[in-house]
């Protein structure tokens, strides 16, 4: 990355180049980078553990690895993806990388901070790391007690200190974010100029900053219980062990949305830079952000179906869960507006959308199964539920960051990647992923349970499907992989605004500038102004 | 091949067509909804394809009548939805009156079910054909949940407290019974199968099965009396604890006020942690039977007090234990009203 050729003399990745200007850099571009590189690995590490898992679930019997390891498998999985790629993915590498650049800002507002965070990221991510060396943990990613406590004999506590230690970082960066979108706003880009992903960034900084402190002070009692012998949640010590499950999904289920506001918010700027249109109804997408994070707040019992609360609290809840689709829906339908008499150019990044938005409509949709009392009974705690969630955080979120990269990678690295391989690969990717996850509907209707080593025989074929469907998915996560490794050394020069997008993170250089814009911008128009554009006729 | 693939559960209870019709009407929305928003972002997508990049789309920014008429109309599909769900819900979780009741505990990594003519089951569950059952149950570890998915019902086992499940089954078989709470090593191998049998039948294992200790009535009363619980509990309530007949399924005043309906999770609370939850009236003397008395033996003890009430569901499922060879289906009346006599006497 050093002998990079920049299309002007000096830009962050070439300014300065030992060990310890990375390691010690305030830089938010290249703290954005660190991020990526971190998350790259736990995604490699979670890819490989789904990759065994299907690779058991091929037979019903438990030929491949035993019960404890298939155990350990799905958990060292879901923690991976969960805490390590899924809540940092966009907010961290992508809102790192952006947020200042479409503000016109040089920074982040605390810029050391930023750097903390990342350090703190790692600390909580080697912490997991030890604990997978150490043989792993097998209570699910979820950590329900009384088992987490008192009946697991694997390394609990260490992954959930490591949880705990990456749940600060995430609050650092939701502080900073806020008010760098508060104070660091350039002259006259006023709030409804921002673009949509600044409106997602926000609303997601509201959720970690108030939801993660709940989730580190439930991993926190969890781990004192399990050392100490503090009885909070295990009955044997008096404790309850439906407190956990309210605790833990007060911050998990917004946590679901820490995922996809982000993506969403990259979404919105994708349709709109590749429809070459104003995004519909602005306003109503920015408020829907807002929206779906407060309300976001308000659904987290409806994990609790099945545990024994209340009808009528459940009731309440299933109503809530139904509310809060709404905004969701409506984000939908104003992308597919947005899309109306626009110019639609093909390139990678729209492919990732349009993958996107087909992945996310099942994701959505099947929530309304999942939300309903009388059908989530039989489907609670089923491969239904693994299929749904699997559609909304890998088919929306990690589409949504793929699409996002691809529209930044430019932009980040002073360099494209061949589009016709980044197409591709959206395509293997949308395919696979529909093979792998659509199966796991019928079977979780058919009754088949999650978090099964071992399962009865009439369940083989859709099983063999799915698994199918994960190797093309690999295929395409892979090609991906290699495409975009070869463009950061080797790819064509970008030029500042490849896309000809609208936004002020495409008006300086690629890759920009250390402290981003010679000169602070000012902004006199809205976003995604390209109805009133003069683009060049060639 | 596809012929071999199975796409949907099969239906043995009662509730598996309000689930499934619940679930079709779901499936017909959203279905619904998805291909019309695929269809239109397919077509816009192509209709409207520039592979220059250099056209710019038309300058249209928004339409309040769309916005709002995309948010109010999915929230009121959403509210059909959730009203007919509310409506199966409650069918699934509100047993009929008249219920066969069955007792279950979980433990890693099996399913013990205890009849109340006195069989006892590892996973395996036999029941009648159709006639409401009832399957009350605990957990003696960790969470773990009952699943059986060719009736649509579930619940999670949580260490003490008491859960429940009730179906009527409507076909004979066998079907799945799996654990649905992830619960360690072998979560997997939790599982069992649910005999579904004709109430004939059914009757004859019951007899068959060989009981050995008498129904769940009379193994309670016995311990009724070994655990000494006949020294407070009078049953003209003159004793230092309340007396126990006919208070199962009635309310009772707490000693801090509130009231509370004693069904079997209160019985259960009471042994355990006598203290929680006090009558008004009666002093704090009675001592914890944790540890004295297992999960089995608690389900007696409530299936006796339950009897102390008169003919509640229960009753029925007595019938055919009291003709069986034994003396302690018979001694179980006959000590219930000596108990009652003594407490006269004092």
């Amino acid at each position: 990355m050093t002998t990079l050729a920049a299309p002007s003399p000096v830009n962050y990745l070439n300014v300065k180049t030992t060990v310890a200007s990375w390691l010690l850099t305030k830089d938010h571009k290249r703290i954005g980078l660190m991020y990526m590189i971190v998350v790259t690995f736990a995604f490699l590490f979670g890819a490989v553990f789904a990759a065994l898992i299907r690779l058991e679930l091929t037979t019903p019997g438990g030929d491949l690895v035993s019960s404890d390891t298939y155990n350990r498998l799905f958990t060292m999985h879901g923690v991976a993806m969960v805490f390590f790629v899924l809540i940092p993915a966009v907010p961290a590498i992508l809102g790192n990388m952006i947020l200042p650049l479409q503000l016109g800002a040089k920074d982040v507002a605390f810029p050391k901070i930023n750097l903390l965070s990342w350090y703190i990221f790692v600390v909580g991510f080697l912490f997991t790391i030890y604990a997978l060396v150490a043989g792993g943990v097998d209570t699910g990613w979820t950590f329900y007690p009384p088992y987490s406590t008192q009946g697991s004999p694997s390394h609990v506590a260490a992954t959930g200190l490591g949880v705990f230690i990456a749940g600060f970082s995430s609050i650092l960066t939701g502080l900073n974010f806020m008010v760098t979108i508060h104070r660091m706003r350039a002259p006259g880009l006023t709030w409804f100029r921002l673009p949509l992903f600044v409106w997602a960034l926000y609303a997601t900084s509201l959720v970690q900053i108030l939801g993660t402190p709940v989730v580190a002070i439930t991993v926190l009692m969890l781990f004192l219980e399990r050392v100490a012998g503090l009885g909070i949640f295990n009955p044997a010590l008096g404790g309850d062990p439906v407190l956990f499950q309210h605790l833990f999904w007060f911050y998990s289920h917004p946590a679901v949305y820490i995922m996809i506001l982000p993506p969403m918010g990259a979404i919105s700027e994708v349709i709109a830079c590749f429809s070459r249109k104003q995004v519909f109804g602005y306003s109503f997408v920015a408020f829907s952000s807002l929206a779906i994070a407060v309300f976001g707040f308000l659904v987290w019992a409806h994990h609790l179906f099945v545990a024994g609360i209340s009808p009528y609290s459940a009731m309440v809840f299933s109503f809530l869960t139904y509310a809060v689709a709404v905004p969701s829906a409506v984000k939908t339908f104003n992308w597919t507006a947005t899309l109306y008499r626009g110019a639609i150019w093909w390139k990678a990044p729209m492919m990732w959308v349009l993958g996107f938005m087909g992945l996310f409509l099942v994701g959505g949709l099947t929530g309304l199964f999942t939300a309903s009392l009388g059908v989530d009974v039989h489907i609670h705690d089923t491969y239904f539920v693994v299929a749904h969630f699997h559609y909304i955080m890998v088919g929306g979120a990690i589409m949504g960051y793929f699409a996002g990269l691809h529209y930044w990678w430019p932009k980040m690295t002073g360099r494209m990647y061949n589009d016709m391989l980044a197409s591709l690969s959206a395509l293997l990717v949308f395919v696979g992923f529909n093979l792998t996850f659509f199966p796991q509907f019928i079977l979780g209707y058919l009754g088949m349970p999650r978090r099964y080593h071992m399962y009865p025989p009439e369940f083989q074929v859709l099983n063999v499907m799915s698994s199918a469907g994960a190797m093309v998915l690999g295929v395409g996560y892979s090609l991906t992989l290699i495409y975009l490794t070869y463009s950061f050394f080797k790819g064509a020069p970008a030029g500042a605004n490849p896309w000809l997008a609208t936004g002020l993170e495409w008006t300086t250089q690629s890759p920009p500038l250390p402290e981003n814009f010679r000169e602070t911008p000012v902004v006199t128009e809205g976003a995604y102004e390209y109805s009133k554009r003069e683009i060049k006729v060639a | 091949m596809l012929s071999g693939i199975p796409l949907f559960p099969e239906q043995a209870s009662t509730l598996a067509p309000a689930v499934d019709n619940l679930y079709f009407f779901i499936l017909a929305v959203t279905a619904f909804f998805a291909l019309l928003v695929s269809a239109l972002v397919i077509y816009f997508a192509i209709k409207y394809r520039d592979d220059t990049g250099l056209k710019v789309g038309a300058p249209i920014t928004g339409s309040v009548p769309l916005e709002i008429g995309w948010s109010i109309i999915p929230f009121l599909v959403a509210i059909v939805i959730f009203v007919w769900s509310t409506v199966v819900f409650f069918q699934i979780i509100r047993p009929p009156d008249q219920t066969l009741e069955i007792y279950s505990t979980g433990k890693r990594w099996m399913w013990r079910f205890q009849h109340a003519d006195g069989q006892r089951e590892i996973n395996a569950l036999h029941v009648p054909l159709g006639r409401p059952v009832k399957v009350t149950f605990t957990s003696e570890d960790v969470l773990h949940d009952l699943y059986i998915p060719a009736f649509r019902v579930k619940a999670d086992a949580i260490p003490g407290r008491y859960s429940s499940i009730w179906f009527t089954a409507t076909k004979t078989g066998e079907y799945h019974l799996f654990c649905a709470e992830y619960c360690g090593t072998r979560h997997s191998g939790m599982i069992g199968t649910v005999y579904v049998m004709e109430p004939n039948d059914y009757q004859a294992w019951l007899t068959d099965g060989g009981i050995t200790g008498g129904s769940m009535q009379a193994r309670g009363e016995q311990l009724f009396q070994q655990l000494a619980c006949t020294t407070c509990h009078l049953t003209n309530g003159t004793g230092r604890g309340p007396s126990l007949s006919g208070v199962f399924g009635s309310t009772v005043t707490l000693s801090d006020g509130r009231t509370v309906t004693v069904d079997e999770s209160y019985v259960r609370e009471s042994i355990l942690t006598p203290q929680m939850k006090l009558v008004a009236g009666y002093q704090p003397l009675m001592p914890t039977f944790q540890g004295l008395v297992n999960e089995e033996g608690v389900m007696s003890l409530i299936e006796y007090v339950k009897s102390l009430s008169g003919s509640e569901g229960t009753a029925q499922a007595r019938v055919a234990p009291d003709a069986a060879p034994g003396a302690a289906p018979v001694a179980a009346p006959a000590g219930a009203i000596e108990q009652r006599n003594e407490g006269r006497t004092q």
